[in-house]
């Protein structure tokens, strides 16, 4: 069994054409606050550039922050894209604007979970700990 | 086993057949010292030592990230590949680290010939994360030349970078009182281009006009004929004046570095620090692990006075 004995890394993207990346700032700065190593991209992230910062940066999970409403044409595209360059082994989790209603079909794409507003900060973190997948070669 | 046509390449194998999924993990397992991660160094080393080394360093906010964005439209042009690392700060409290440089590099998402990889420093001085130059080896095996390694310097910190590149690059910031600082802390020297950035402000022809009156006080102070006279050079990523000057300054020092012979004598510094480094790391380790208990009782020794801290060392390191 391979065992993770470094920080989790992380990247924190924010797709979609709204300009607000107060959330995506504060997810970044409780993970970090947990110990974890994280990548922060800003605003309007396209999912070629967030599964481009996957692949160069390893990650071991990926915060999707979003408050557009078009997370149901977004997520379906980042997964692709994450899939296209090899990176679909990584832990997706979602946050922001999303209504509850769409939240099966969006983990039927493969999201881990999906963290709707008000959520505490502390409940995303420790989904994170508990299900950052090790990879096969990592190593205690 | 290398005979067998169904082995599947190791990820050394696939970095040097250019496989960027490889090159991303073995970077990771590197930057963790990983027994993965040394094995596939032998394996890649024997393929280094081409690369331009560069490192760039100054204070937060400085506008590094924005040059380094730059420096790759340039040198794309040119058709090489281009590596960076960035490396922050981990937080000492916590031990993570937000990264956050990638944010000024991202209009090259879709171009392989560029890769942008953000290392934490993870409590190792100067601003420098531990096995950063051996990053460095894996992408200069992988075939990435320039490999540019941008660290947050401010004061003292800033010498070690200069150990670990061929060409270090100096971010001075016009309005900040910058050039006093690094004056008083000694740290110009160690810049062999120095740039002041946002040469767009109303500050920065004074600050590079003050750099080149330092220097030449330096000049004149202990020169010899043949050697590097460190260029100043004001750019601003807004107007794009002065970035051609800075990557041609670039090239004028390591085409410098290979006709003076300056460059194999940095080459050996880097290897001697970098070994020096992992000296540090393996003795320091096999203090806290093997000699734990002794070393306890010489702490309480020196606490209770009886001994100095000069002696405790020496007793250890003679046991060791
Ligand atoms: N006026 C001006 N601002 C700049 C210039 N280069 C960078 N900046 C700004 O300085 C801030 C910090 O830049 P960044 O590259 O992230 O600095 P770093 O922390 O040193 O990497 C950003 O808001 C940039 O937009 C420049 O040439 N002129
Ligand atoms: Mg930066």
């Amino acid at each position: 069994m391979s065992e993770r004995n470094r920080p989790i890394r992380m990247l924190v993207a924010k797709p979609g054409l709204d300009g607000h990346d107060r959330g995506a700032k504060v997810m970044a700065r409780a993970f970090r606050d947990a110990g974890m190593e994280v990548i922060y991209t800003g605003l309007f992230q396209t999912p070629e550039m967030i599964a481009t910062s996957a692949l160069q940066e390893d990650v071991d999970v990926i915060g999707l922050s979003i408050l557009s409403g078009a997370h149901m044409t977004l997520f379906p595209a980042i997964m692709d894209a994450l899939k296209t360059v090899g990176r679909d082994d990584a832990l997706v989790i979602a946050g922001g604007t999303i209504p509850e209603e769409d939240i099966p079909a969006i983990k039927e794409m493969g999201i881990g979970e999906v963290f709707g507003p008000g959520t505490k900060l502390q409940v995303c973190v420790q989904y994170v700990l508990d299900h950052a997948p090790t990879r096969d070669d990592d190593e205690g | 086993m290398k005979d067998d046509p169904d082995r599947k390449p190791s990820l050394a194998e696939a970095t040097l057949a250019g496989d960027r999924r490889a090159l991303a993990r073995v970077l990771t397992h590197i930057e963790n010292d990983t027994d993965l991660g040394r094995r596939a160094l032998d394996t890649l080393f024997p393929h280094t030592g081409n690369a331009h080394i560069i490192g760039i360093t100054g204070p937060p906010g400085g506008g590094k990230s924005t040059l380094v964005n730059e420096f790759i439209r340039t040198w794309r042009k040119q058709g090489r590949q281009v590596a960076v690392i960035a490396v922050d700060p981990s937080s000492p409290l916590t031990g993570g680290a937000t990264l956050g440089d990638r944010i000024r590099m991202q209009e090259w998402f879709a171009d392989d010939g560029v890769f942008v990889r953000s290392m934490a420093s993870r409590r190792f001085g100067g601003g420098l994360a531990q096995n950063t130059l051996a990053v460095a080896h894996a992408f200069d095996a992988a075939g990435f030349d320039p490999i540019v390694i941008e660290t947050v310097g401010t004061g003292q910190d800033e010498v070690s970078i200069a150990a670990l590149a061929m060409t270090t690059l100096l971010i001075q910031v016009p309005g900040t009182g910058d050039g006093v600082q690094s004056l008083k802390a000694g740290s110009l020297e160690i810049g062999d281009v120095l740039v002041v950035t946002k040469g767009d402000r109303p500050e920065a022809a004074e600050l590079a006009r003050d750099l080149r009156n330092i220097r030449m006080i330096g000049l004149a102070a202990g020169s010899e004929v043949g050697g590097w006279e460190v260029p100043v050079v004001r750019t601003s990523a807004i107007t794009g004046d002065g970035i051609d000057n800075l990557t041609t300054a670039i090239a004028s020092h390591r085409q410098w570095l290979q006709t003076s012979g300056d460059g194999a004598q940095r080459v050996r510094a880097m290897i001697a620090a970098e070994i020096s480094v992992r000296v540090q790391q393996g003795l320091l380790g096999r203090l806290s692990e093997q000699n734990h208990d002794h070393l306890e009782a010489l702490i309480d020794r020196v606490v209770s006075r009886n001994l100095t801290a000069a002696r405790a060392a020496d007793e250890l390191l003679s046991g060791m």
